[in-house]
């Protein structure tokens, strides 16, 4: 059973063209055969978020998605994003903020919170919060995540707060 | 944890998919999202040894009125609805299905497809009296969404046929809201209970209740929807009324929630969707 | 917001954003799963799904005949290694059960998960495929799960033993029964503190590489040094030839501080194949091997005068230790013991502890490891005590706060708590909480059927640990002292590079000691390079637990960087002409009393160090290295304030407000001691109402995945308000006390307090944790308490 099929991809603007058994998860692709090892796995069920990357744009759990069906589409991890000296703005915002501390699900919790920002650039507190539902945390207790992106998105995070 | 190997297809008709998943027998499986099917075979829970991949099909998506109904293509997904207010029901149900990843991939057909009556559409579709049309071997055929979920993760898809499109009517003058209970807001509903009210002066003209997770298929509050229609929409007749709404219900109980604790939230959830709904 | 830069001599105090940052944000990070070694093969694990079973038969043929398959080993198979898996608690004068426990079962599985064998192939999709076609044939033996049936005679764990007590333990001082007999008033309580996950976001992972004599063990541990001492010592290797480096770690707390059986298993069959071998464990089997915490059930009873004075404070603890004691298993318990008291003057305290066997992942450490067990029998009884009496609950925390003269305050145990100011705690908590509005809006919201609730936590703990006069073998009993190492070595340039033992994943701690080198040696954080977690780069070291990484191991880099200071001292003075003693470092530079234009940077002390001539006497080079055992524990505390409303139709109790004043002495960075009290009090919140280890009777872990145990999202929480009171501690020359776990110790309590509170109308009286919807609705239906 199961031949290799054949997976193109743009990822973080760079074109790869991959030999792929069907199985294999788009996150072990981005890892194992492209190398981009920063979008992490951290659970078996798709709660926790840590795989996020952007497909054509939109943030997905890229353990959740087999290689085959990104075939065309163009990836975003967090590789591309930013990268040290030319950072994106969420990017700047958890380092300002703190919004990070052991850092594994931080990628995952950078690409979810930057796909929140580009469909709605001035998330209130509580549509942040729903928006990073599907990104779990066990350092920061949400409050910095919160701060980093509220901050990222131009606004005050004491008047946000206490409002 | 790593799905077994399979067989995988993408076909570019929906004639070859049908012909695929008649080829590749009863262990073959449609793929659309995947958000249902993906992470069961990750556990191992289901192993299909092919898998046909609908992407590629031209028509499958999107949402357009047609006739005083919504259109809804099989492949839309769940943020799409989310972000199509005029949809009612189905939009607020939708924007509480797990979260936006999720979201952004799952699809209706996926989910409706898959038939479980713990996930948040299969209600709203009894409720909104829509249908879904199935394509197969023998043509299309249309399906009330009541005749659609047969047992517990069963439903009336046969095995070569393709779910294309759900028909939601447009409900012009009522009022729509979806109570959807869980410990955490990205959980499936311990339960939910969505519902659509048409009011005239004050009077109740119809409603309509679902129930998720309240048993192994979706279903109507009938008992509760009876009580209340014709009837004014004072708090005192919503509240008889949805004291009923687990009349009829067997759910199983589960590590989070008894029986008895889930028969007694539909009937505060059924009061406040209606409440909601009516105000 | 963080600042991005201090100057020289100003960075201890200063909200510097971390060192740590830039990679974990742009992806670069480095953890288990992304290391790879060219030749590496792929290791996956044969569990049991069997609570508790005799194994009869195990058929690895068919796996082994796999594509890509190289290996498949049994128990039988590793029958070379040098012993069971250690446990390193030998509490003088206190017997301890202590069955065998091997890395692949030998004849029988005591829990479901336990690994029965191992296959090793080419890639990772080979072995999970492979693992399901090893055929393994069990005989059921009888499970017991409930510790409460486990030690009243229900089926032995391990038959061997005769019994499934492990051990009894009592802490006690005064005299509890002469206590209760001047009582006015006695509270006894069912606590019952239910079994959790530690849950990194990271789970386990490991690979080892034997080549040529050699082992190199990269792990994501908490504890390089330990699993270097155990590797060595099974493996029948010398310390020399093993080298553990733990990478990037995603988060530990607690539960990566173990000597693991996979890393061993890694660590034999690399050896055995001469090849890289690799494991990274999936959430469901972290969920079922990796230890747990808490599962404790405690029968409390708190005597008190009718003014609200304790007079004596009794506890009687079931500790469920699962099937097997790990590495601390049977302390952990008694780490409560040592703060039983909390932060109240109560002259007779009693502790009395029964480790038990059942057939459930065994449980050990887990942030707090103890100490929220303790905090909630305490402040749970203290509350229902001020109920009974009618007393307020901030009225009857300060009639028994140890007042500030006392300290260094001796407990009644025996135990002396280094510096506390508890009234200026809960003064400054109540500074930024109004009791009184709540209270008046709480009143009003009631009559609209709106069911808010306050819970106060008042407490201390133990921590840094350390020191070993304690804590060692001839104390507590722990086979190993609990000192710490630093190691500063000023570059030509003077660039610093700081090696510490501890090893942190995610507290900051590079951050953290680069501040306090930096200000010591006139330099900025930036040039101070701090590494850790690599057993072949600095001296022994003991890791990163029980809050100690900085009162431990910073005050170890802060004394070594005192010795560097002190010979660059005498290079500068020889360089001046001035005597040692009137060098002075101000900004930035090594200075003359009093003449601050002639001074020398370190770059120009590190020049003579290395390229010219050192002053007769001194050795060239500037570097050293500290091994430091403190005194004595430091005793962080803090006041806390949680505000919940429960739905009372539906028993949805949700946080939505929580105020947090610590007091973890001196600040060294105050972003970090935020973000350690943020996610420690949500790792509590968790607790409280959404996360539960939960096994059904036949040993079935019914919480096997994110699905079914339910850690908080963003949604679930709010925004936190912290402030901070300073008592510095007088047990190091920084004053300060370690933040890890404060946040977790105190906030349970808080949050059910503030439950019972809300629901005190409803006719609730008491009930344990977790507040789950359900049980909270069914606390307000049934009759009477609800103590299961």
């Amino acid at each position: 059973m199961s031949g290799t099929v054949n997976v193109r991809l743009k990822v973080n603007g760079d074109e790869h063209e991959l030999q792929v058994e069907p199985r294999l998860l788009l996150v072990h692709a981005l890892r194992d055969q492209l190398g981009l090892t920063g979008t992490h796995v951290g659970c078996d069920t798709s709660n926790c978020g840590a795989c996020t990357v952007h497909l054509d744009g939109q943030s997905v759990k890229s353990c959740t998605v087999l290689a085959v069906q990104a075939d065309g589409a163009e990836v975003t991890t967090i590789e591309g994003l930013g990268s040290e000296g030319d950072l994106h703005p969420v990017q700047e915002a958890f380092w300002n903020n703190h919004g990070l501390q052991c850092g594994y699900c931080t990628p995952g919790m950078i690409m979810a919170a930057a796909a929140l920002l580009e469909e709605n650039p001035k998330p209130s507190q509580q549509e942040i919060r729903r928006g990073l539902e599907g990104n779990l945390c066990r350092c920061t207790g949400y409050h910095n995540i919160i701060k980093s992106v509220l901050d990222a998105s131009g606004q005050s995070v004491s008047e946000e707060v206490s409002a | 944890m790593i799905p077994a190997a399979f067989d995988y297809v993408a076909p570019d008709t929906l004639e070859q998919a049908i012909q695929a998943l008649a080829d590749g027998g009863e262990d073959a499986k449609l793929l659309a999202g995947g958000h249902s099917l993906l992470p069961l075979m990750k556990l191992r829970l289901a192993a299909p040894t092919m898998l046909v991949d609908i992407r590629k099909l031209p028509g499958l998506s999107g949402v357009e009125r047609q006739d005083g109904h919504w259109r809804i293509g099989a492949l839309t997904t769940h943020a799409t609805l989310e972000h199509s207010p005029e949809l009612g029901l189905v939009s607020e149900v939708a924007a509480t299905i797990a979260d936006p990843q999720v979201r952004h991939r799952g699809t209706i057909g996926g989910s409706l497809a898959h038939g479980d009556s713990a996930s948040d559409l299969p209600a709203a579709m009894l409720v909104t009296e829509a249908e879904v049309t199935l394509q197969g071997p023998d043509g299309q055929r249309t399906l009330a969404a009541a005749e659609l979920f047969e047992d517990y993760l069963t439903t009336a898809v046969g095995e070569c046929e393709v779910l294309t499109e759900v028909r939601v009517p447009v409900l012009d003058g009522y009022d729509h809201s979806y109570h959807k209970f869980n410990r955490r807001s990205e959980d499936w509903a311990m339960v939910g209970v969505c519902a659509v009210v048409r009011a005239a002066g004050g009077t109740c003209e119809d409603v309509r209740i679902g129930l998720t997770n309240m048993g192994s298929v979706p279903m109507r509050a009938t008992a509760a929807e009876d009580a209340l229609r014709g009837k004014e929409l004072t708090a005192e007749n919503i509240s008889a009324a949805a004291a009923l709404a687990a009349e009829g219900t067997n759910p199983p109980s589960d590590l989070n929630a008894s029986a008895e604790y889930k028969r007694h939230l539909a009937t505060v959830l059924t009061r406040r969707a209606i409440t909601d709904a009516a105000g | 917001m963080s600042v991005t830069s201090a100057a020289p001599g100003g960075s201890v105090g200063a909200a510097l954003r971390r060192k740590e940052d830039p990679p974990l944000i742009t992806g670069m990070g480095r953890y288990i799963d992304d290391i790879s070694i060219t030749g590496t093969l792929w290791m996956a694990f044969v569990r049991s799904p069997e609570a508790h079973a005799k194994i009869t038969s195990i058929d690895t043929s068919a796996a082994a005949a796999r594509d890509g398959i190289v290996a498949v080993f049994t128990g039988a198979d590793m029958a070379d290694i040098g012993g069971p898996l250690p446990m390193a608690w030998v509490p003088p004068g206190v017997e301890v059960n202590n069955p065998e426990h091997w890395p692949l079962a030998r004849d029988e599985v005591n829990h479901v998960g336990d690994p029965v064998a191992v296959v090793i192939g080419e890639d990772r999709y080979a072995v999970s495929d492979a693992i399901e076609d090893v055929v393994v044939e069990y005989e059921s033996l009888p499970v017991v799960v409930d510790p409460e049936q486990a030690i009243a005679g229900g089926p032995l764990v391990h038959e061997s033993l005769g019994t499934n007590k492990v051990h009894e333990w009592t802490l006690a001082g005064g005299d509890v029964e002469a206590g209760f007999a001047e009582a006015d008033v006695i509270v006894e309580r069912r606590v019952v503190n239910h079994r959790i996950a530690g849950a990194p976001i990271e789970c386990r992972g490991v690979i080892a590489d034997y080549r040529a004599g050699s082992l190199t063990l990269h792990s994501s541990t908490q504890v390089p040094h330990f699993v270097r001492l155990f590797m060595a010592l099974l493996l029948g290797l010398t310390e020399d030839r093993v080298r553990v480096i733990a990478p990037d770690v995603g988060g530990g707390f607690g539960q990566k501080l173990q000597v693991y059986g996979e890393e061993l298993t890694a660590c034999w069959a690399s050896k055995r194949l001469e090849r890289p071998v690799k494991w990274v464990e999936t959430r469901s089997e972290n969920m079922s091997v990796a230890h747990q915490g808490r599962d404790q059930i405690a029968q409390v009873r708190m005597g008190a005068k009718r003014d609200g004075t304790i007079t004596a404070w009794h506890v009687k603890i079931l500790a469920d230790f699962g099937a097997y004691n790990m590495i601390l298993t049977p302390l952990i318990p008694s780490l409560g013991a040592f703060v039983m008291g909390g932060c109240y003057k109560i002259p007779n305290v009693q502790t009395d502890i029964v480790g038990v066997f059942t057939n459930k992942c065994p449980t050990d450490a887990i942030r707090g490891a103890g100490r929220p067990e303790a905090t909630q029998m305490i402040e749970v009884t203290l509350d229902q005590l001020a109920h009974e009496l009618e007393l307020d609950m901030v009225e009857i925390r300060r009639r028994n706060f140890i007042p500030k003269e006392d300290f260094p305050a001796a407990t009644a145990t025996g135990v002396v708590y280094d510096s506390g100011d508890y009234h200026a705690t809960l003064d400054r908590l109540l500074e930024n909480f109004d009791i009184d509005a709540f209270r008046s809006e709480q009143q009003r919201l009631r009559s609209e059927g709106i069911y808010r609730g306050l819970g106060l936590c008042t407490w201390t703990e133990i921590c840094g640990l350390a020191p070993s006069r304690i804590t060692g073998p001839a104390g507590v009993g722990v086979q190993a002292g609990l000192w710490e190492s630093a190691m500063v070595r000023v570059h030509n340039t003077g660039a610093v590079t700081v090696y510490t033992g501890t090893s942190p994943h995610g507290q900051g701690l590079d951050t953290a000691m680069a501040q306090i080198v930096a200000d010591k040696l006139g330099v900025e954080a930036s040039v101070v390079d701090v590494i850790h977690g690599d057993t072949g780069t600095g001296p022994e070291g003991r890791g990163t637990y029980g809050s100690r990484s900085l009162a431990t191991g910073g005050e170890a880099v802060a004394k070594c960087t005192d010795k560097i200071v002190a010979k660059a001292k005498q290079i500068v003075a020889a360089e001046l002409e001035a005597a040692a003693e009137d060098i002075v470092v101000e900004n930035g530079k090594f200075s003359v009393k009093g003449s601050p234009d002639t001074g020398m940077a370190l770059a120009d002390v590190a020049g003579i160090a290395y390229i010219g001539a050192v002053p007769e006497g001194l050795e060239p080079g500037l570097e050293e290295t500290t091994f430091y055992d403190p005194e004595n524990f430091v005793f962080p505390f803090g006041a806390h304030a949680c505000v919940v409303d429960v739905d009372a139709e539906t028993g949805k109790a949700s946080v939505i407000r929580y105020v947090a004043v610590d007091d973890c002495g001196n600040p060294i960075n105050p972003m970090l001691i935020e973000g350690q009290v943020h996610g420690g009090v949500v790792y509590g919140i968790g607790q409280a109402l959404y996360e539960r280890v939960h096994y059904d009777s036949e040993g079935q872990l019914v919480t096997g995945t994110f699905v079914d145990y339910a850690i908080p999202t963003a949604a679930e929480i709010p925004m936190f308000e912290t402030d901070r009171t300073v008592t510095p501690s007088p047990v190091n020359s920084m004053g300060v006390k370690g933040v890890g776990e404060a946040g977790t110790i105190a906030a349970s309590a808080a949050v059910t307090n503030a439950v019972i509170d809300a629901i005190r109308p409803l006719g609730v009286d008491y009930m344990n944790m977790p507040l789950s919807p359900m049980r909270v609705w069914e606390a307000i239906h049934s009759e009477g308490d609800s103590e299961s």
